[in-house]
């Protein structure tokens, strides 16, 4: 079973059945089938195929849509990259995939242009919306998503994949800065994919809203739940405006909605929010970060009909647990027991079983688990043990739990200094390697403060350097203009020295205190 | 004038200073990716202190808040008037 066949089922089932609804227009699943064969065939054509990786970089829309299915259709694996990224991070990434091609929006000119001097593994580009393609000529290759897609058959190309090759590279912060591409194959995602349908209990008549990123692998996994059992994916672009994904609930009459605690936490301090308005949500989920004990407590104020799960995982596995029911009412602070078709045991540091109440990393073995990192062997080597059996490899999380006598999971701490915002994962380092980059910074130090809104908010503790004027609008500007945004300081510090221990080696601990951000100070 | 108000906001926070050749009238401020989530909440504590408005919950839409032109639509139907002064404030000069 391939990931994209999926689709073809669903599409073969209910083929006139709305797969995706997308900025007001309404594709059936054999649109979404036939339009993105039409696209194989296309990149095809301009000689994609096995061993090839083709970079989208685009916000949610119909079109990121078609290439995630085109893409592997055409036998080659497609990485999703944040539309918030700016040039030097895309060029990157498009470098460490190796990419071949880069599906974007046509109004990037300028961006094209960095890729076309830098990236050399990039052949040619597809360019959606206006000021696409032909208007422009360049070095390499622009076509126009529209009318190129459309001078393609609408039939399906031919196999040329088997399940165990690779569907996608996912990148995912890493505690030493540097992006990791987290392999994927399709019976990887194939396997997470029916764990997750599984415990939802997704039928075809569910209507999921999605306005988490496609190249976030909870937003992917609404994608390719909904494919995998012909339900319809509502498709948002942000949560920018929260009122508009509750208008959007109402008139679609969604019944699934995923998301993570910010936008609970936004959409719990709206008060003239109509509850009646969320009455056909049968399902929420949360992931992304834990889901703190009061939101719990009050979402099912506000989705009066609905089931709540938290859940956890990681890029790495995708998903690892869930808590739902009665079960989440009784154990708030959990994130639950182990989704179908795993095994997970807790490990002390020497490899050896904890005993319940004991804190001990999170191991994880299934099909569901990454092939490694891309060309990263000593990171995958650290990340995928020898198991139980000599033939397979475990997950080593990274992330400590303890768990009670009836096994459900509490999490302790992380191994790395990770922060997680908005339900994103940073690392500390690389904000401090893009802060340092200003002449007038001195030296930097990053970590996450509470924050009851992103989790944890990111906060920069700055040294100017001597005789230098800094402020806090040039750090969070320099930023903008280098990082995603939800890698943006949202607090800048200035000290005249930061916390660091004898061999010079930074506490990043001490970084969060700070009267007015310490709520142990606070007293609250 | 309003609108200039508006638009030196949305350059001096969001674009630090730096106008694009493409923020024009319409732009969608999401599309343009010069808001995101947390972007839009700044903006309506700007819109509240500056013009004295009250941005309910249910008129966070981006028919309100997501151009140039959605903004001074929805404040000038808030009472806020062309040149910017905050609604129901007394005419200066």
């Amino acid at each position: 079973m391939l990931l994209h066949d999926l689709l073809r089922t669903s599409a073969a089932r209910f083929p006139d059945k709305a797969a995706c609804v997308c900025e007001g227009q309404r594709w059936t699943y054999t649109h979404l089938e036939e339009a993105s064969n039409r696209l194989a065939h296309g990149l095809a054509d301009a000689g994609i195929g096995p061993g090839d990786r083709v970079a989208v970089w685009l916000d949610n829309s119909i079109e990121s849509v078609l290439s995630v299915f085109a893409i592997l259709k055409a036998g080659a694996a497609f990485v999703m990259l944040n539309p918030t990224l700016k040039a030097p991070k895309l060029c990157y990434l498009l470098k460490d995939c190796a990419a071949s091609a880069v599906i974007l929006r046509g109004r990037a000119g300028a961006v094209i242009e960095v890729i076309e001097r830098e990236v050399d593994s990039v052949r040619f580009f597809l360019c959606c919306g206006p000021k696409a393609a032909e208007e422009q000529a360049g070095a390499k290759p622009r076509f126009a998503f529209e009318s190129y897609v459309g001078s393609f058959p609408a039939t399906a190309p031919p196999r040329s994949a088997i399940d165990l090759d690779i569907a996608a590279l996912v990148y995912t912060s890493g505690s030493t800065g540097q992006p990791k591409g987290v392999i994927a194959t399709h019976q990887s995602m194939g396997s997470a994919v029916a764990s997750i349908a599984a415990y939802l209990g997704n039928v075809p008549e569910d209507v999921i809203l999605n306005p988490l990123p496609l190249s976030f692998t909870y937003g992917l996994s609404q994608l390719t739940t909904a494919a995998r059992v012909g339900a319809t994916v509502v498709l948002e672009r942000s949560f920018a405006y929260p009122y508009q994904l509750v208008q959007r609930v109402a008139a679609e009459q969604v019944t699934g909605f995923p998301g993570v605690p910010t936008i609970f936490a936004t959409l719990l301090q709206m008060k003239d929010i109509d509850p009646g308005l969320l009455d056909s949500v049968r399902y929420v989920t949360s992931a992304g970060a834990a889901l703190p004990p009061a939101h719990v407590e009050r979402l099912p104020g506000l989705f009066r009909n609905a089931e709540i799960f938290n859940m956890y995982g990681q890029t790495e596995c995708v998903r690892v647990t869930y808590l739902s029911g009665e079960a989440l009412r009784q154990r708030p602070g959990s994130v639950g027991r182990g989704m179908p078709n795993q095994q997970l045991s807790l490990m002390d540091a020497a490899g050896n079983p904890v005993a319940p109440g004991e804190t001990g990393e999170l191991v994880v073995r299934g099909a569901h688990v990454m092939k490694g990192y891309w060309n990263l062997p000593e990171k995958t080597e650290a990340k995928l043990r020898p198991g139980r059996y000599p033939w397979e490899r475990e997950l080593h999380t990274g992330d400590l739990f303890r768990v009670d006598e009836a096994g459900y999971l509490y999490f302790v701490s992380r191994q790395d200094d990770i922060i997680k915002t908005r339900g994103e994962k940073v690392s500390p380092i690389e904000v401090e390697n893009c802060i340092a980059e200003l002449a007038s910074v001195q030296d930097v130090g990053v970590t996450g403060v509470p924050d009851p809104i992103l989790g944890e908010a990111i906060k920069a503790v700055v040294v100017a350097a001597e005789g230098a004027a800094v402020t806090e609008k040039a750090i969070i500007g320099h930023c903008r203009s280098r990082l995603e945004n939800f890698m943006v300081p949202k607090i800048v510090e200035f000290r005249a020295s930061l916390p660091k221990v004898p061999s010079g080696k930074l506490i990043r601990k001490a970084l969060i205190e700070d009267g007015a951000a310490n709520p142990e100070r606070n007293g609250t | 004038m309003l609108k200039d108000k508006l638009r030196a906001f949305i350059v001096e926070n969001y674009l630090y200073g730096e106008e694009p050749s493409d923020l024009t009238d319409d732009t969608s401020f999401l599309d343009a990716g010069i808001i995101d989530s947390t972007g839009v909440m700044e903006l309506i504590l700007f819109l509240e202190q500056e013009f004295g408005i009250s941005v309910g919950d249910t008129e966070m839409v981006p028919e309100n808040l997501d151009s140039l032109d959605c903004l001074c639509r929805y404040l000038q139907g808030k009472g806020v008037d062309a040149s910017g002064t905050a609604a129901g404030a007394e005419p200066q000069g």
